[in-house]
Protein backbone atom coordinates (compact mmCIF):
# COMPACT_ATOMS: atom_id res chain seq x y z
CA UNK A 1 0.00 0.00 0.00
CA UNK A 2 1.14 3.64 -0.66
CA UNK A 3 1.72 5.81 1.59
CA UNK A 4 -1.30 8.35 0.21
CA UNK A 5 -3.66 4.81 0.17
CA UNK A 6 -2.29 4.29 3.42
CA UNK A 7 -3.53 7.81 4.45
CA UNK A 8 -6.96 7.92 2.93
CA UNK A 9 -9.77 7.20 4.71
CA UNK A 10 -11.41 3.70 4.62
CA UNK A 11 -15.02 5.52 5.08
CA UNK A 12 -16.01 9.35 5.13
CA UNK A 13 -19.24 10.93 5.23
CA UNK A 14 -19.61 14.34 3.38
CA UNK A 15 -22.29 16.90 4.27
CA UNK A 16 -25.00 14.20 4.47
CA UNK A 17 -28.68 14.57 4.68
CA UNK A 18 -31.68 12.31 4.72
CA UNK A 19 -35.24 13.48 5.52
CA UNK A 20 -38.20 11.25 6.02
CA UNK A 21 -41.56 11.47 7.00
CA UNK A 22 -40.95 13.00 9.84
CA UNK A 23 -38.62 15.14 9.01
CA UNK A 24 -34.70 15.32 8.41
CA UNK A 25 -32.59 12.40 10.77
CA UNK A 26 -29.41 13.81 9.79
CA UNK A 27 -28.80 17.26 8.59
CA UNK A 28 -25.10 17.97 7.29
CA UNK A 29 -22.98 15.08 8.70
CA UNK A 30 -19.70 14.87 7.99
CA UNK A 31 -16.94 12.54 9.69
CA UNK A 32 -14.30 10.38 8.13
CA UNK A 33 -12.68 6.92 9.51
CA UNK A 34 -9.03 6.24 9.07
CA UNK A 35 -7.67 2.59 8.09
CA UNK A 36 -7.26 0.52 11.52
CA UNK A 37 -9.56 3.18 13.12
CA UNK A 38 -12.26 2.48 15.55
CA UNK A 39 -15.44 5.01 15.25
CA UNK A 40 -17.96 4.67 18.19
CA UNK A 41 -21.22 6.63 17.20
CA UNK A 42 -23.32 7.86 20.20
CA UNK A 43 -26.65 8.93 20.38
CA UNK A 44 -30.07 8.95 21.44
CA UNK A 45 -32.58 6.49 20.25
CA UNK A 46 -33.64 7.71 16.95
CA UNK A 47 -30.81 10.20 16.47
CA UNK A 48 -29.62 7.88 12.97
CA UNK A 49 -26.72 5.95 14.15
CA UNK A 50 -27.92 2.50 12.58
CA UNK A 51 -29.19 4.97 9.29
CA UNK A 52 -25.53 6.13 9.12
CA UNK A 53 -24.25 2.16 9.12
CA UNK A 54 -26.74 1.53 6.40
CA UNK A 55 -25.39 4.55 4.63
CA UNK A 56 -21.54 3.37 4.88
CA UNK A 57 -23.11 -0.06 3.23
CA UNK A 58 -24.94 1.37 0.48
CA UNK A 59 -28.12 0.10 1.71
CA UNK A 60 -29.87 3.28 1.35
CA UNK A 61 -28.79 6.60 -0.60
CA UNK A 62 -28.82 10.23 1.17
CA UNK A 63 -30.91 12.89 -0.06
CA UNK A 64 -27.93 14.99 -0.79
CA UNK A 65 -23.91 14.42 0.31
CA UNK A 66 -21.50 11.77 -0.41
CA UNK A 67 -20.06 8.38 0.98
CA UNK A 68 -16.74 7.38 0.14
CA UNK A 69 -16.29 3.77 1.51
CA UNK A 70 -12.72 2.21 0.12
CA UNK A 71 -12.60 5.06 -2.40
CA UNK A 72 -15.80 3.66 -3.76
CA UNK A 73 -18.47 6.70 -3.95
CA UNK A 74 -21.28 5.08 -3.20
CA UNK A 75 -23.93 7.84 -4.02
CA UNK A 76 -22.58 7.01 -7.91
CA UNK A 77 -23.31 3.07 -7.60
CA UNK A 78 -26.35 1.18 -8.85
CA UNK A 79 -27.55 -1.57 -6.54
CA UNK A 80 -25.56 -4.54 -9.11
CA UNK A 81 -22.55 -2.75 -8.47
CA UNK A 82 -23.30 -2.30 -5.08
CA UNK A 83 -23.78 -5.60 -4.56
CA UNK A 84 -20.53 -6.74 -5.57
CA UNK A 85 -18.73 -4.25 -3.59
CA UNK A 86 -20.85 -4.82 -0.12
CA UNK A 87 -18.50 -8.38 0.01
CA UNK A 88 -15.90 -6.13 1.25
CA UNK A 89 -17.80 -5.31 4.26
CA UNK A 90 -19.07 -7.34 6.93
CA UNK A 91 -21.86 -6.14 8.92
CA UNK A 92 -23.42 -6.96 12.21
CA UNK A 93 -26.94 -6.27 12.70
CA UNK A 94 -28.52 -5.37 16.24
CA UNK A 95 -30.50 -8.68 16.43
CA UNK A 96 -27.74 -10.63 14.25
CA UNK A 97 -30.09 -11.16 11.69
CA UNK A 98 -29.21 -14.66 10.99
CA UNK A 99 -31.43 -16.63 8.42
CA UNK A 100 -33.93 -18.65 9.92
CA UNK A 101 -34.23 -21.57 7.76
CA UNK A 102 -30.25 -22.05 7.84
CA UNK A 103 -27.84 -23.45 10.17
CA UNK A 104 -25.30 -22.14 12.42
CA UNK A 105 -22.99 -23.43 9.25
CA UNK A 106 -24.65 -22.66 6.73
CA UNK A 107 -25.40 -18.78 7.96
CA UNK A 108 -21.58 -18.40 8.03
CA UNK A 109 -20.87 -19.89 4.88
CA UNK A 110 -24.01 -18.02 2.87
CA UNK A 111 -21.64 -15.49 1.54
CA UNK A 112 -18.88 -17.91 0.67
CA UNK A 113 -21.65 -19.85 -1.27
CA UNK A 114 -22.85 -16.85 -3.00
CA UNK A 115 -18.98 -16.19 -3.87
CA UNK A 116 -18.56 -19.78 -5.35
CA UNK A 117 -15.87 -20.84 -3.22
CA UNK A 118 -14.98 -24.00 -3.50
CA UNK A 119 -16.97 -26.27 -1.28
CA UNK A 120 -13.61 -28.00 0.24
CA UNK A 121 -12.68 -24.43 1.50
CA UNK A 122 -15.69 -23.48 3.17
CA UNK A 123 -15.62 -25.68 5.72
CA UNK A 124 -12.38 -25.12 7.08
CA UNK A 125 -13.40 -21.30 7.06
CA UNK A 126 -16.68 -21.41 8.54
CA UNK A 127 -14.89 -23.50 11.41
CA UNK A 128 -11.83 -20.82 11.54
CA UNK A 129 -14.88 -18.20 12.04
CA UNK A 130 -16.83 -19.88 14.59
CA UNK A 131 -13.84 -21.05 16.76
CA UNK A 132 -12.70 -17.36 16.85
CA UNK A 133 -16.39 -16.54 18.43
CA UNK A 134 -15.86 -19.60 19.99
CA UNK A 135 -19.19 -21.44 18.63
CA UNK A 136 -17.49 -24.01 16.86
CA UNK A 137 -20.08 -27.03 18.68
CA UNK A 138 -23.11 -25.27 17.14
CA UNK A 139 -22.47 -25.95 13.31
CA UNK A 140 -25.22 -27.62 13.07
CA UNK A 141 -28.20 -25.70 14.98
CA UNK A 142 -30.59 -23.61 13.69
CA UNK A 143 -30.67 -19.94 14.72
CA UNK A 144 -33.85 -20.38 16.98
CA UNK A 145 -32.40 -22.84 19.07
CA UNK A 146 -29.18 -20.08 20.19
CA UNK A 147 -29.35 -17.40 22.98
CA UNK A 148 -29.38 -13.92 21.93
CA UNK A 149 -25.95 -13.89 22.67
CA UNK A 150 -25.22 -16.40 20.68
CA UNK A 151 -26.80 -15.38 18.01
CA UNK A 152 -24.53 -12.04 17.90
CA UNK A 153 -21.27 -14.00 18.03
CA UNK A 154 -22.67 -16.22 14.83
CA UNK A 155 -23.20 -12.35 13.50
CA UNK A 156 -19.80 -11.84 13.76
CA UNK A 157 -18.17 -15.09 12.81
CA UNK A 158 -20.89 -14.26 9.35
CA UNK A 159 -19.78 -10.82 8.98
CA UNK A 160 -15.83 -11.71 9.29
CA UNK A 161 -15.64 -14.73 7.35
CA UNK A 162 -15.10 -12.63 3.80
CA UNK A 163 -12.34 -11.59 5.62
CA UNK A 164 -13.55 -7.48 4.89
CA UNK A 165 -11.68 -4.89 5.55
CA UNK A 166 -14.01 -2.72 7.56
CA UNK A 167 -16.47 -4.36 9.92
CA UNK A 168 -19.96 -2.23 11.20
CA UNK A 169 -21.57 -2.74 14.41
CA UNK A 170 -25.40 -2.03 14.75
CA UNK A 171 -25.65 -1.58 18.55
CA UNK A 172 -23.57 -5.20 18.82
CA UNK A 173 -24.47 -5.37 22.43
CA UNK A 174 -28.55 -3.95 22.81
CA UNK A 175 -30.49 -6.45 24.95
CA UNK A 176 -27.75 -8.80 26.39
CA UNK A 177 -26.57 -9.04 29.96
CA UNK A 178 -23.70 -7.70 31.04
CA UNK A 179 -21.49 -10.47 31.30
CA UNK A 180 -22.62 -11.50 27.40
CA UNK A 181 -21.97 -8.16 26.34
CA UNK A 182 -18.43 -8.08 27.84
CA UNK A 183 -18.24 -11.42 25.49
CA UNK A 184 -19.57 -9.67 22.62
CA UNK A 185 -16.83 -6.56 23.44
CA UNK A 186 -14.02 -8.58 24.04
CA UNK A 187 -14.20 -10.43 20.40
CA UNK A 188 -14.30 -7.44 18.63
CA UNK A 189 -11.67 -5.94 20.80
CA UNK A 190 -9.67 -9.43 19.50
CA UNK A 191 -11.18 -8.92 15.73
CA UNK A 192 -9.52 -5.05 16.03
CA UNK A 193 -6.12 -6.11 17.53
CA UNK A 194 -5.57 -9.51 16.04
CA UNK A 195 -6.31 -8.52 12.32
CA UNK A 196 -6.33 -5.12 12.12
CA UNK A 197 -9.79 -4.80 11.32
CA UNK A 198 -11.49 -0.55 10.85
CA UNK A 199 -14.42 -0.95 12.77
CA UNK A 200 -17.33 1.39 12.87
CA UNK A 201 -19.83 0.94 15.99
CA UNK A 202 -23.39 2.07 16.84
CA UNK A 203 -24.08 2.09 20.24
CA UNK A 204 -25.81 3.70 23.23
CA UNK A 205 -23.75 2.32 26.01
CA UNK A 206 -21.45 4.04 27.16
CA UNK A 207 -19.82 1.08 28.89
CA UNK A 208 -19.11 -0.65 25.70
CA UNK A 209 -17.54 2.45 24.05
CA UNK A 210 -14.97 3.07 26.59
CA UNK A 211 -14.46 -0.54 26.65
CA UNK A 212 -13.07 -0.54 22.92
CA UNK A 213 -11.27 2.71 23.64
CA UNK A 214 -9.28 1.46 27.42
CA UNK A 215 -8.50 -2.11 26.30
CA UNK A 216 -6.43 -4.22 23.82
CA UNK A 217 -6.44 -7.46 23.17
CA UNK A 218 -3.03 -8.57 23.52
CA UNK A 219 -2.55 -11.76 20.69
CA UNK A 220 0.57 -13.44 23.02
CA UNK A 221 -1.33 -14.09 26.71
CA UNK A 222 -5.11 -14.31 24.65
CA UNK A 223 -5.89 -11.59 27.39
CA UNK A 224 -7.86 -8.48 27.47
CA UNK A 225 -5.28 -5.76 28.98
CA UNK A 226 -5.52 -2.03 29.69
CA UNK A 227 -4.39 0.34 28.31
CA UNK A 228 -2.53 2.49 30.43
CA UNK A 229 -3.68 6.03 30.48
CA UNK A 230 -0.62 7.71 29.80
CA UNK A 231 0.62 4.62 28.29
CA UNK A 232 2.15 4.13 24.62
CA UNK A 233 -0.75 2.56 22.89
CA UNK A 234 -0.34 1.72 19.76
CA UNK A 235 -2.12 0.46 16.34
CA UNK A 236 -5.95 0.30 16.34
CA UNK A 237 -6.11 0.09 19.73
CA UNK A 238 -4.63 3.96 19.89
CA UNK A 239 -7.63 4.99 17.59
CA UNK A 240 -10.15 4.92 18.83
CA UNK A 241 -12.31 8.05 18.60
CA UNK A 242 -16.30 9.00 19.46
CA UNK A 243 -18.91 10.82 16.91
CA UNK A 244 -22.24 11.76 19.56
CA UNK A 245 -24.71 12.86 17.70
CA UNK A 246 -27.52 15.48 17.94
CA UNK A 247 -30.34 16.67 16.04
CA UNK A 248 -28.52 15.07 12.61
CA UNK A 249 -25.43 16.34 13.12
CA UNK A 250 -22.06 15.14 14.56
CA UNK A 251 -22.11 17.10 17.99
CA UNK A 252 -18.78 16.21 19.45
CA UNK A 253 -16.14 14.03 17.75
CA UNK A 254 -13.19 13.37 19.26
CA UNK A 255 -10.96 11.15 21.79
CA UNK A 256 -12.41 9.21 24.57
CA UNK A 257 -10.40 11.49 26.88
CA UNK A 258 -11.95 14.80 25.18
CA UNK A 259 -15.52 13.34 25.77
CA UNK A 260 -14.66 12.49 29.79
CA UNK A 261 -13.21 15.36 30.24
CA UNK A 262 -16.26 17.67 28.99
CA UNK A 263 -18.10 20.18 30.55
CA UNK A 264 -20.87 20.29 28.18
CA UNK A 265 -24.33 19.47 29.28
CA UNK A 266 -25.44 17.16 26.66
CA UNK A 267 -22.49 15.21 26.91
CA UNK A 268 -22.33 14.62 30.31
CA UNK A 269 -25.65 13.22 30.43
CA UNK A 270 -24.35 10.22 28.23
CA UNK A 271 -21.22 9.96 30.99
CA UNK A 272 -23.63 9.60 33.61
CA UNK B 1 -58.51 20.07 32.44
CA UNK B 2 -56.24 18.98 29.81
CA UNK B 3 -58.63 16.86 28.00
CA UNK B 4 -61.57 19.61 27.59
CA UNK B 5 -58.94 21.87 25.97
CA UNK B 6 -60.04 22.63 22.52
CA UNK B 7 -56.51 22.62 20.81
CA UNK B 8 -55.86 19.08 22.12
CA UNK B 9 -59.40 17.94 20.53
CA UNK B 10 -59.32 20.16 17.44
CA UNK B 11 -58.99 17.76 14.21
CA UNK B 12 -56.44 18.52 12.13
CA UNK B 13 -57.12 20.71 8.75
CA UNK B 14 -56.99 18.67 5.34
CA UNK B 15 -59.12 19.52 2.89
CA UNK B 16 -61.01 16.78 0.60
CA UNK B 17 -58.85 17.54 -2.47
CA UNK B 18 -55.66 16.98 -0.66
CA UNK B 19 -57.05 13.79 1.01
CA UNK B 20 -58.07 12.51 -2.36
CA UNK B 21 -54.32 13.56 -4.10
CA UNK B 22 -52.17 11.93 -1.15
CA UNK B 23 -54.29 8.81 -1.71
CA UNK B 24 -53.96 8.81 -5.46
CA UNK B 25 -50.28 9.50 -5.54
CA UNK B 26 -50.20 6.96 -2.60
CA UNK B 27 -51.84 4.59 -4.84
CA UNK B 28 -49.81 5.45 -8.12
CA UNK B 29 -46.75 5.26 -6.02
CA UNK B 30 -47.79 1.36 -5.21
CA UNK B 31 -48.76 0.68 -8.77
CA UNK B 32 -45.05 2.15 -9.53
CA UNK B 33 -43.43 -0.12 -7.34
CA UNK B 34 -45.22 -3.34 -7.67
CA UNK B 35 -44.84 -2.95 -11.28
CA UNK B 36 -40.53 -2.49 -10.93
CA UNK B 37 -40.83 -5.34 -8.43
CA UNK B 38 -42.33 -7.46 -11.16
CA UNK B 39 -40.46 -6.39 -14.40
CA UNK B 40 -37.16 -7.27 -12.22
CA UNK B 41 -38.41 -10.30 -11.10
CA UNK B 42 -38.86 -11.14 -14.69
CA UNK B 43 -35.91 -9.75 -15.96
CA UNK B 44 -33.82 -11.90 -13.85
CA UNK B 45 -34.34 -14.64 -15.77
CA UNK B 46 -32.19 -13.62 -18.30
CA UNK B 47 -28.95 -13.06 -16.23
CA UNK B 48 -26.85 -15.27 -13.68
CA UNK B 49 -26.63 -16.52 -10.99
CA UNK B 50 -30.11 -18.65 -10.89
CA UNK B 51 -31.11 -19.85 -7.61
CA UNK B 52 -32.56 -22.89 -8.97
CA UNK B 53 -32.11 -24.95 -5.48
CA UNK B 54 -34.63 -22.08 -4.40
CA UNK B 55 -37.10 -22.79 -6.96
CA UNK B 56 -37.22 -26.43 -6.71
CA UNK B 57 -37.90 -25.71 -3.00
CA UNK B 58 -40.70 -23.15 -3.93
CA UNK B 59 -42.10 -25.54 -6.21
CA UNK B 60 -42.22 -28.25 -3.43
CA UNK B 61 -44.15 -25.98 -1.12
CA UNK B 62 -46.51 -24.52 -3.62
CA UNK B 63 -47.30 -27.41 -5.80
CA UNK B 64 -46.88 -30.32 -3.59
CA UNK B 65 -47.93 -28.39 -0.87
CA UNK B 66 -51.10 -27.23 -2.36
CA UNK B 67 -52.13 -30.39 -4.04
CA UNK B 68 -54.73 -32.13 -1.37
CA UNK B 69 -56.60 -28.84 -0.95
CA UNK B 70 -56.77 -28.35 -4.47
CA UNK B 71 -57.60 -31.99 -5.40
CA UNK B 72 -60.54 -32.23 -2.42
CA UNK B 73 -61.84 -28.87 -3.66
CA UNK B 74 -61.82 -29.71 -7.31
CA UNK B 75 -63.85 -33.23 -6.35
CA UNK B 76 -66.31 -31.64 -4.34
CA UNK B 77 -66.49 -28.84 -7.31
CA UNK B 78 -67.57 -31.14 -9.87
CA UNK B 79 -69.82 -33.42 -7.41
CA UNK B 80 -71.42 -30.51 -6.70
CA UNK B 81 -71.65 -29.02 -10.63
CA UNK B 82 -73.48 -32.48 -11.00
CA UNK B 83 -75.81 -32.28 -8.46
CA UNK B 84 -76.98 -28.37 -9.06
CA UNK B 85 -77.06 -28.47 -13.28
CA UNK B 86 -79.04 -32.00 -13.24
CA UNK B 87 -81.99 -30.76 -11.46
CA UNK B 88 -82.72 -28.51 -14.38
CA UNK B 89 -81.51 -30.99 -16.96
CA UNK B 90 -83.86 -33.48 -15.61
CA UNK B 91 -86.93 -31.24 -16.52
CA UNK B 92 -85.90 -31.90 -20.38
CA UNK B 93 -84.82 -35.42 -19.82
CA UNK B 94 -81.27 -34.43 -21.23
CA UNK B 95 -79.27 -35.60 -18.00
CA UNK B 96 -76.47 -36.63 -20.07
CA UNK B 97 -75.69 -32.52 -20.71
CA UNK B 98 -74.27 -32.38 -16.89
CA UNK B 99 -70.83 -33.99 -18.18
CA UNK B 100 -70.89 -31.06 -21.32
CA UNK B 101 -71.55 -28.48 -18.79
CA UNK B 102 -69.02 -30.20 -16.12
CA UNK B 103 -66.50 -30.44 -17.99
CA UNK B 104 -66.75 -26.71 -19.65
CA UNK B 105 -67.17 -25.02 -16.43
CA UNK B 106 -64.15 -27.04 -14.40
CA UNK B 107 -61.94 -26.49 -17.40
CA UNK B 108 -62.34 -22.92 -18.70
CA UNK B 109 -63.43 -21.17 -15.88
CA UNK B 110 -63.82 -23.26 -11.78
CA UNK B 111 -60.89 -25.14 -12.14
CA UNK B 112 -57.94 -22.33 -12.57
CA UNK B 113 -60.53 -19.37 -11.11
CA UNK B 114 -60.97 -21.89 -7.38
CA UNK B 115 -57.22 -23.28 -7.92
CA UNK B 116 -55.80 -19.69 -8.06
CA UNK B 117 -57.83 -18.70 -5.36
CA UNK B 118 -56.77 -21.40 -3.06
CA UNK B 119 -53.47 -21.07 -3.97
CA UNK B 120 -53.13 -17.03 -3.01
CA UNK B 121 -54.76 -18.03 0.14
CA UNK B 122 -52.33 -20.53 1.06
CA UNK B 123 -49.18 -19.60 -0.78
CA UNK B 124 -49.89 -15.40 -1.36
CA UNK B 125 -50.12 -15.13 2.32
CA UNK B 126 -47.52 -17.40 3.39
CA UNK B 127 -45.05 -15.23 1.22
CA UNK B 128 -45.81 -12.01 2.17
CA UNK B 129 -45.60 -13.41 6.00
CA UNK B 130 -41.95 -15.43 5.34
CA UNK B 131 -40.97 -12.30 3.74
CA UNK B 132 -42.42 -9.83 5.90
CA UNK B 133 -40.94 -11.62 8.87
CA UNK B 134 -37.70 -11.26 7.00
CA UNK B 135 -38.02 -7.35 7.07
CA UNK B 136 -38.69 -7.05 10.16
CA UNK B 137 -35.93 -9.38 11.24
CA UNK B 138 -33.34 -7.04 9.19
CA UNK B 139 -32.38 -10.42 7.33
CA UNK B 140 -33.45 -8.72 3.81
CA UNK B 141 -30.74 -5.93 4.96
CA UNK B 142 -28.48 -8.65 5.55
CA UNK B 143 -28.74 -10.17 2.61
CA UNK B 144 -28.26 -7.17 0.77
CA UNK B 145 -25.21 -6.44 2.87
CA UNK B 146 -23.88 -9.58 1.87
CA UNK B 147 -24.36 -8.81 -1.95
CA UNK B 148 -27.26 -10.68 -2.48
CA UNK B 149 -30.41 -9.29 -4.96
CA UNK B 150 -32.98 -10.13 -2.57
CA UNK B 151 -35.46 -10.09 -5.31
CA UNK B 152 -33.21 -12.52 -7.57
CA UNK B 153 -33.27 -14.90 -4.54
CA UNK B 154 -36.45 -14.54 -2.70
CA UNK B 155 -39.05 -13.11 -5.54
CA UNK B 156 -37.68 -14.65 -8.98
CA UNK B 157 -38.33 -18.24 -7.66
CA UNK B 158 -41.42 -17.84 -6.11
CA UNK B 159 -43.02 -16.53 -9.39
CA UNK B 160 -41.33 -19.11 -11.40
CA UNK B 161 -42.15 -21.73 -8.95
CA UNK B 162 -46.06 -20.31 -8.80
CA UNK B 163 -46.43 -19.97 -12.54
CA UNK B 164 -44.94 -23.69 -12.91
CA UNK B 165 -46.98 -24.80 -10.65
CA UNK B 166 -50.77 -23.33 -11.04
CA UNK B 167 -51.13 -25.01 -14.03
CA UNK B 168 -49.90 -28.53 -12.90
CA UNK B 169 -52.48 -28.24 -10.32
CA UNK B 170 -55.47 -26.57 -12.28
CA UNK B 171 -55.25 -29.88 -14.41
CA UNK B 172 -55.38 -32.05 -11.33
CA UNK B 173 -57.90 -29.97 -9.80
CA UNK B 174 -60.25 -30.44 -13.55
CA UNK B 175 -59.55 -34.06 -13.35
CA UNK B 176 -60.31 -34.64 -10.13
CA UNK B 177 -63.52 -32.65 -10.62
CA UNK B 178 -64.56 -34.37 -13.42
CA UNK B 179 -64.37 -37.82 -11.37
CA UNK B 180 -66.17 -35.83 -8.32
CA UNK B 181 -69.02 -35.27 -11.11
CA UNK B 182 -68.56 -38.57 -12.57
CA UNK B 183 -69.38 -40.16 -9.33
CA UNK B 184 -72.16 -38.03 -8.41
CA UNK B 185 -73.86 -38.73 -12.10
CA UNK B 186 -73.31 -42.35 -11.51
CA UNK B 187 -74.65 -42.97 -8.05
CA UNK B 188 -77.81 -39.80 -8.22
CA UNK B 189 -78.34 -40.28 -12.03
CA UNK B 190 -77.64 -43.72 -13.04
CA UNK B 191 -75.76 -42.16 -15.73
CA UNK B 192 -73.69 -44.38 -18.29
CA UNK B 193 -70.00 -44.19 -17.48
CA UNK B 194 -68.65 -44.35 -21.13
CA UNK B 195 -71.28 -41.44 -22.32
CA UNK B 196 -70.57 -39.60 -19.37
CA UNK B 197 -66.85 -39.02 -20.24
CA UNK B 198 -67.52 -39.48 -24.03
CA UNK B 199 -69.59 -36.59 -23.61
CA UNK B 200 -66.67 -34.70 -20.94
CA UNK B 201 -64.08 -35.10 -23.32
CA UNK B 202 -65.67 -34.60 -26.64
CA UNK B 203 -67.22 -31.44 -25.44
CA UNK B 204 -63.52 -29.59 -24.93
CA UNK B 205 -61.95 -27.82 -28.05
CA UNK B 206 -58.18 -26.60 -27.96
CA UNK B 207 -59.43 -23.15 -27.29
CA UNK B 208 -61.21 -24.56 -24.15
CA UNK B 209 -57.90 -26.25 -22.81
CA UNK B 210 -55.93 -23.19 -23.95
CA UNK B 211 -58.29 -20.87 -21.94
CA UNK B 212 -57.80 -23.35 -18.54
CA UNK B 213 -53.87 -23.76 -19.31
CA UNK B 214 -53.11 -20.06 -19.77
CA UNK B 215 -55.47 -18.46 -17.01
CA UNK B 216 -53.09 -20.27 -14.83
CA UNK B 217 -50.08 -18.51 -15.56
CA UNK B 218 -51.40 -15.13 -15.19
CA UNK B 219 -53.30 -15.89 -12.08
CA UNK B 220 -49.71 -17.64 -10.58
CA UNK B 221 -47.63 -14.57 -11.64
CA UNK B 222 -50.15 -11.99 -9.92
CA UNK B 223 -50.75 -14.19 -6.65
CA UNK B 224 -46.71 -14.35 -6.11
CA UNK B 225 -45.70 -10.57 -7.00
CA UNK B 226 -48.72 -9.69 -4.89
CA UNK B 227 -47.64 -11.94 -2.13
CA UNK B 228 -43.92 -10.90 -2.44
CA UNK B 229 -44.25 -7.16 -3.16
CA UNK B 230 -46.76 -7.16 0.25
CA UNK B 231 -43.91 -8.69 2.07
CA UNK B 232 -41.10 -6.78 1.01
CA UNK B 233 -42.69 -3.54 1.62
CA UNK B 234 -43.81 -4.41 5.45
CA UNK B 235 -43.64 -1.08 7.31
CA UNK B 236 -44.54 -1.18 11.66
CA UNK B 237 -43.11 -4.60 13.29
CA UNK B 238 -44.71 -7.78 13.50
CA UNK B 239 -48.29 -5.77 12.93
CA UNK B 240 -47.23 -5.12 9.50
CA UNK B 241 -46.34 -8.43 8.72
CA UNK B 242 -50.13 -9.31 9.86
CA UNK B 243 -51.96 -6.56 7.40
CA UNK B 244 -48.96 -7.15 4.55
CA UNK B 245 -50.75 -11.06 4.47
CA UNK B 246 -54.25 -9.63 4.58
CA UNK B 247 -53.36 -6.99 2.06
CA UNK B 248 -51.56 -9.85 -0.59
CA UNK B 249 -54.66 -12.45 -0.17
CA UNK B 250 -57.59 -9.48 -1.07
CA UNK B 251 -55.38 -7.66 -3.71
CA UNK B 252 -54.32 -11.07 -5.11
CA UNK B 253 -57.52 -12.48 -5.06
CA UNK B 254 -59.40 -9.20 -6.05
CA UNK B 255 -56.55 -8.52 -8.98
CA UNK B 256 -57.37 -12.68 -10.27
CA UNK B 257 -60.95 -12.27 -10.53
CA UNK B 258 -60.67 -8.75 -12.44
CA UNK B 259 -58.03 -10.16 -15.09
CA UNK B 260 -60.43 -13.81 -15.66
CA UNK B 261 -63.04 -11.32 -16.67
CA UNK B 262 -60.85 -9.61 -19.31
CA UNK B 263 -58.65 -13.16 -19.74
CA UNK B 264 -61.80 -14.78 -20.99
CA UNK B 265 -63.03 -11.92 -23.05
CA UNK B 266 -59.54 -12.73 -25.17
CA UNK B 267 -60.11 -16.23 -24.81
CA UNK B 268 -63.45 -16.45 -26.42
CA UNK B 269 -62.21 -13.57 -29.44
CA UNK B 270 -58.83 -15.60 -29.76
CA UNK B 271 -61.25 -18.75 -29.92
CA UNK B 272 -63.35 -17.33 -32.44
CA UNK B 273 -60.57 -15.98 -34.36
CA UNK B 274 -57.23 -17.73 -34.25
CA UNK B 275 -57.89 -21.17 -32.93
Amino acid sequence: MSASAASEPILSLKDISIAFDKGNVLDGLSFSIAPQETKILIGESGSGKTLILKLAAGLIQPDSGSVLMLGHDLCCMREKELLAFRRNIGFVFQEGALFDSLTVADNVAYCLREEHVDEVEIEPRVRESLRFVEMEDTLEKFPSELSGGMRRRVSIARALVTRPDVVLYDSPTAGLDPVTSQTIITLILRLRDTQGVTSLMATHRLQDAFGLANYRFDGQSGRVVHIPQNGASTGASAATTFVVLRDGKNYFEGSPAELADSRDEYLRRFLL
Amino acid sequence: MATTDPKLIEPAEISVREALSDGAKRWILHLQEYSLLSARAVSNLFSTPYYVSDILEQMDIIGVGSLPIVLLTGFFIGAVMVLQTAAQFERFGQTALTADIVSLALVRELGPSITGLLVTGRNASGMASELGSMVVTEQVDAMRAMGTDPIRKLVTPRVVATVLMLPLLTAMADFLGLIGGYLVALFTLRLDSVLYWTRAIDILDFSDLMQGLTKPLVYGFILATVGCYQGLTVKGGTQGVGRATTHAVVTASVFILITDFFLTKLMLYLAGHVF
